[in-house]
């Protein structure tokens, strides 16, 4: 038997080292967080001055003074909403497949394993495969649409997981209410599930297309060039039929690889440049990203079911 | 008439599931064929065991030993920064913290896995590296140790939000019991909590890892583009990865030798990949049944 002074030392240890251990906890996490701040702190401190009104609407140069990121915003903007738009009806309607339609059988099960071993690839060998498929074998050339593709694929597993997640958190009692109307089963979906679950796809779809307007590796790897001194063409013109579609075809650059381009040289003043590039990302990503945080937790409030 | 158009939508929706199916099928496709040629004018056993990699030069060697010795050094040193911090973190917000607290520190943690990874090459070359230089004045301008540490706390996040998820569903009772018995929160939290969510964190661990095999841009910037066979982190070297983003900055006629090298790198990083991937799988359901 222990005594009651040695019962009582024991305790003590223990509570040292259970406040030692919150201790560490909390230098863990200050750790990361700290990095984080240095690295928003570094970067603030080295490009925000050199952001300006001339910095947005010129063209890379050869005079880092001169230099601009026109080119490489609306490379990303365009090769954003090409992405959207490929990866956002295939993802939903996966999803909804996946979570109204499928039996359990080894078809679906295969689909399932395969998601999960998709996000688990390395973004760059997407970029080969997409070398390989849509430049060389389709002749899609590296253009728009080939990055839009590459990325919209990438961001393919993302978009299926958070609409699973938001069509499941719909309760039966919903369907079986469509049902009970006479409804079919596409229209409990059209007018029902996916209206109710339109928030938590919003959520997915957000982080997904931050995801790919920092994504430098598999646009590189199609063949992106790094110095782009003219834009895509204009989609809307003077004549009939006023819209067009050619600007899914040329040429594009993007911010990373501008930045990524800007880094790889010598000169400080070119750093300067990467350094403002990477505050118009960061600032850009940090608020995709809080965005979909917020929408995450507005609609899990008003959600009572 | 609408059972037919109910068909035609599951049809439809079928597809776009499968395509995921096809997405897999097309990356593993194109990195096969695209690799055979290169494998009739290089032996596999010249790939596996020479220890040069100089596909560009004239005297081209074709040894991926020093690719991987890249990958493997930068992913070593971030898993010694990931794993014991991003743990730590762990069980610190799912046994310590307040769940109001914690509702605002995750997503912030989670903030770190957003950051683009060119903004962190970024980082390690300009801000960690002169750092470094301070305390290790032989360091390069281009290393692995800088390249690697950065990584590490790019994947943190990775490794705690899962952990943490796995953490938090252990059902409350295991902790009650344990605390009815005497047990601290940290004898809780290690002796109980942790060996329960063990599966759960082996699949976060996973995670971590497979994102450390395949970070291309912190090491592309920081780690300086050469293959070097060394187990030296002040030294630069090159990973698969990196080897990729050089040879599609050139201009290499498509169909060389050269050319088809980024696609056996690609293919060497890919399986990997899965076989680390498999093993995590596997890993998790012998953990699993002893539940």
């Amino acid at each position: 038997m222990e005594s009651r002074s040695e019962l009582l030392a024991n305790i003590k240890k223990r509570q040292r080292m259970d406040f030692l251990f919150a201790f560490l906890g909390l230098l863990s996490l200050m750790f990361a967080l700290l990095t984080l701040l240095a690295l928003i702190v570094d970067l603030a401190m080295t490009g925000v001055p050199r952001i300006d009104w001339q910095f947005f609407t010129s063209f890379p140069s050869r005079f880092p003074q001169k230099a601009g990121i026109l080119s490489a915003w609306v490379g990303s903007f365009c090769i954003m909403l090409t992405t959207a738009l490929c990866a956002i009806p295939l993802g939903v309607a996966a999803g909804v497949y996946l979570e109204e339609y499928a039996k359990k059988n080894w078809l679906s099960q295969i689909i399932e394993l395969n998601i999960i071993n998709l996000a688990g690839i390395p973004s760059i060998t997407y970029g080969l495969m997409a070398l390989g498929l849509f430049v060389y074998q389709l002749k899609l050339g590296t253009s728009i649409l080939t990055a839009g593709l590459t990325l919209g694929l990438l961001v393919l597993p993302i978009i299926i997981v958070t609409t699973r997640e938001a069509i499941r958190s719909i309760p039966n009692t919903i369907r079986e209410a469509s049902y009970a109307m006479g409804a079919s089963k596409w229209q409990t979906i059209r007018y029902h599930i996916l209206p109710y679950s339109t928030g938590g796809i919003l959520t997915g779809v957000i982080i997904s297309l931050s995801r790919a307007i920092g994504e430098t590796a598999p646009l590189i790897t199609i063949g992106a060039l790094t110095f782009i001194a003219f834009l895509p063409t204009a989609p809307i013109e003077g004549h009939f039929p006023f819209v067009n579609f050619k600007w899914i075809m040329d040429p594009f650059t993007v911010m990373p690889i501008q930045m990524f381009n800007w880094l790889s040289r010598p000169q400080q003043e070119f750093h300067v440049n990467a350094a403002a590039t990477g505050v118009v990302l960061l600032v850009m990503t940090l608020i995709m990203n809080g965005g979909a945080i917020y929408l995450r937790s507005r609609f899990r409030k008003k959600m009572k079911w | 008439m609408r059972r037919l158009k109910e068909r035609i939508i599951e049809a439809i929706l079928f597809l776009a599931a499968a395509s995921s199916v096809f997405v897999t099928v097309g990356i593993v496709a194109i990195l096969v064929t695209e690799s055979l040629p290169f494998f009739e004018k290089v032996t596999l056993k010249e790939f596996l065991t020479d220890t040069e990699w100089t596909p560009l030069f004239e005297n081209a060697h074709y040894g991926i030993l020093p690719l991987l010795n890249g990958t493997f050094l930068t992913t070593m040193i971030a898993l010694i920064v990931a794993i014991p911090l991003g743990t730590i973190a762990a069980a610190f917000l799912s046994e310590y913290v307040r769940p109001g607290v914690r509702e605002v520190l995750k997503p912030i943690l989670e903030m770190l896995a957003a950051v683009p990874t060119v903004v962190y090459g970024y980082f390690a070359l300009l801000f960690v590296t002169p750092m470094l230089q301070k305390v290790i004045p032989s360091l390069g301008g281009f290393n692995t140790l800088s390249a690697g540490l950065v990584m590490g706390v790019m994947i943190i996040p990775y490794v705690s939000s899962l952990s943490e998820d796995a953490m938090r569903s252990v059902p409350g009772h295991l902790r009650e019991a344990s605390f009815a018995v005497g047990a601290s929160r940290m004898q809780t939290a290690f002796r109980v909590v942790i060996p329960a969510a063990f599966s759960g964190i082996t699949s976060a661990y996973v995670l971590g890892i497979s994102r450390a095999f395949g970070e291309t841009m912190v090491v592309a910037i920081a780690a300086g583009m050469q293959p070097n066979l060394t187990l030296n982190p002040t030294e630069p070297a090159a990973t698969i990865t990196a080897f990729i983003v050089q040879v599609s900055l050139g201009d290499l006629p498509h169909g060389s030798i050269g050319f088809r090298s980024i696609y056996v790198a690609g293919l060497s990083l890919l399986i990997l990949t899965l076989t680390f991937n498999i093993f995590g799988l596997w890993l998790r359901k012998r953990f699993q049944e002893k539940e």
